[in-house]
């Protein structure tokens, strides 16, 4: 069993983006399913240990609509987003819309997923497009307020990020 | 749920953070609160040099100092630097663990390769 957590990448493209990335040890289709296959996706995308997808629905076409909400087990807190795709091309890409229920930040973003074949390896790379620089700083600041962000407890790994991102 | 004023109020503390002196300084108050002198020493400065690191650290929220206290030691505030870090670490933190659990996922969807060994999945 090879993972691949090494090559897990968050940047920052330009001001108005952020992009993930990461390989996995999996042909590209069945990446591409556990993107696009709620019974899957709502098994793993899940953020930090404690969340669950109550709903998982996603109509994968061209104008087909996908929604996602997570509830916090501890406080049966909801929080839900969903969007509209723009681009399917089965099992290369995906573009779709985003928007957060009570959405915090201004507008819609588009996140644009991709999938790439290197050899044994699929690399995905996950890029989030917001409206503008602040929609994104908002947008990913207010990850913490709503507990989707694991717990701090290893200072030293804060602090090199810093060093490293300035 | 009150968010954040559209003004950011972590550019002080991102700004503290720039430095990484201060940041030496954030490291050492992790591993327990100190006073000026007890800063001085390891980092090889004077103490008004130290004094005026701490006033940053301070007024960006990263640290208080005891006003009663004779000799003022200072205590980290981890709340800001979690809140500061958060930026982007929200999203770090919440694909890393996503992905940790689709390696699994994809493992389980894998056509089985002939090894007799590894059969511990569910």
């Amino acid at each position: 069993m090879l993972f691949y957590p090494e090559s897990f990448k968050v940047s920052t493209p330009t001001d108005r983006e952020i992009e993930v990335e990461r390989d996995f040890n999996a042909p590209r289709q069945l990446v591409f399913d556990a993107f696009t296959k709620p019974e899957l996706v709502r098994r793993w995308l899940l953020g930090p240990d404690g969340w669950t997808m109550p709903v998982c629905e996603i109509d994968l076409r061209v104008g087909g609509a996908y929604r996602y909400v997570w509830r916090k087990e501890s406080t049966g807190m909801d929080m839900g987003m969903g969007g509209v795709f723009r681009e399917v091309v089965r099992p290369e890409r995906l573009v779709a819309t985003e928007k957060f229920d009570d959405a915090w930040y201004p507008g819609e973003a588009v996140d644009t997923t991709i999938f790439k074949e290197k050899g044994e390896i699929t690399k995905v790379t996950v890029t989030v497009l917001y409206e503008s620089k602040d929609a994104r700083d908002t947008a990913t600041r207010s990850g913490m307020e709503r507990g989707m962000v694991a717990g701090y407890d290893r200072l030293e790994q804060i602090l090199a990020s810093f060093s490293t991102e300035r | 749920m009150v968010m954040d004023a559209p003004t950011n109020p972590l550019d002080a503390t991102f700004a503290a953070l720039a430095d990484p002196t201060r940041r030496a300084i954030l490291a050492r108050l992790a591993s327990g609160n100190a006073t000026v002198n007890e800063l001085a020493e390891p980092f090889d400065m004077t103490q008004p040099a130290i004094s005026k690191h701490l006033k940053v650290l301070e007024r960006a929220g990263l640290i208080s100092r005891d006003r009663d206290a004779q000799r003022r030691p200072s205590r980290l505030e981890p709340r800001r630097l979690a809140e500061a870090s958060a930026w982007l670490d929200q999203y770090r933190q919440f694909w890393e663990a996503s992905f940790a659990r689709l390696d699994a996922v994809l493992e389980e969807l894998k056509p089985r390769k002939k090894s007799r060994e590894r059969s511990s999945r569910r």
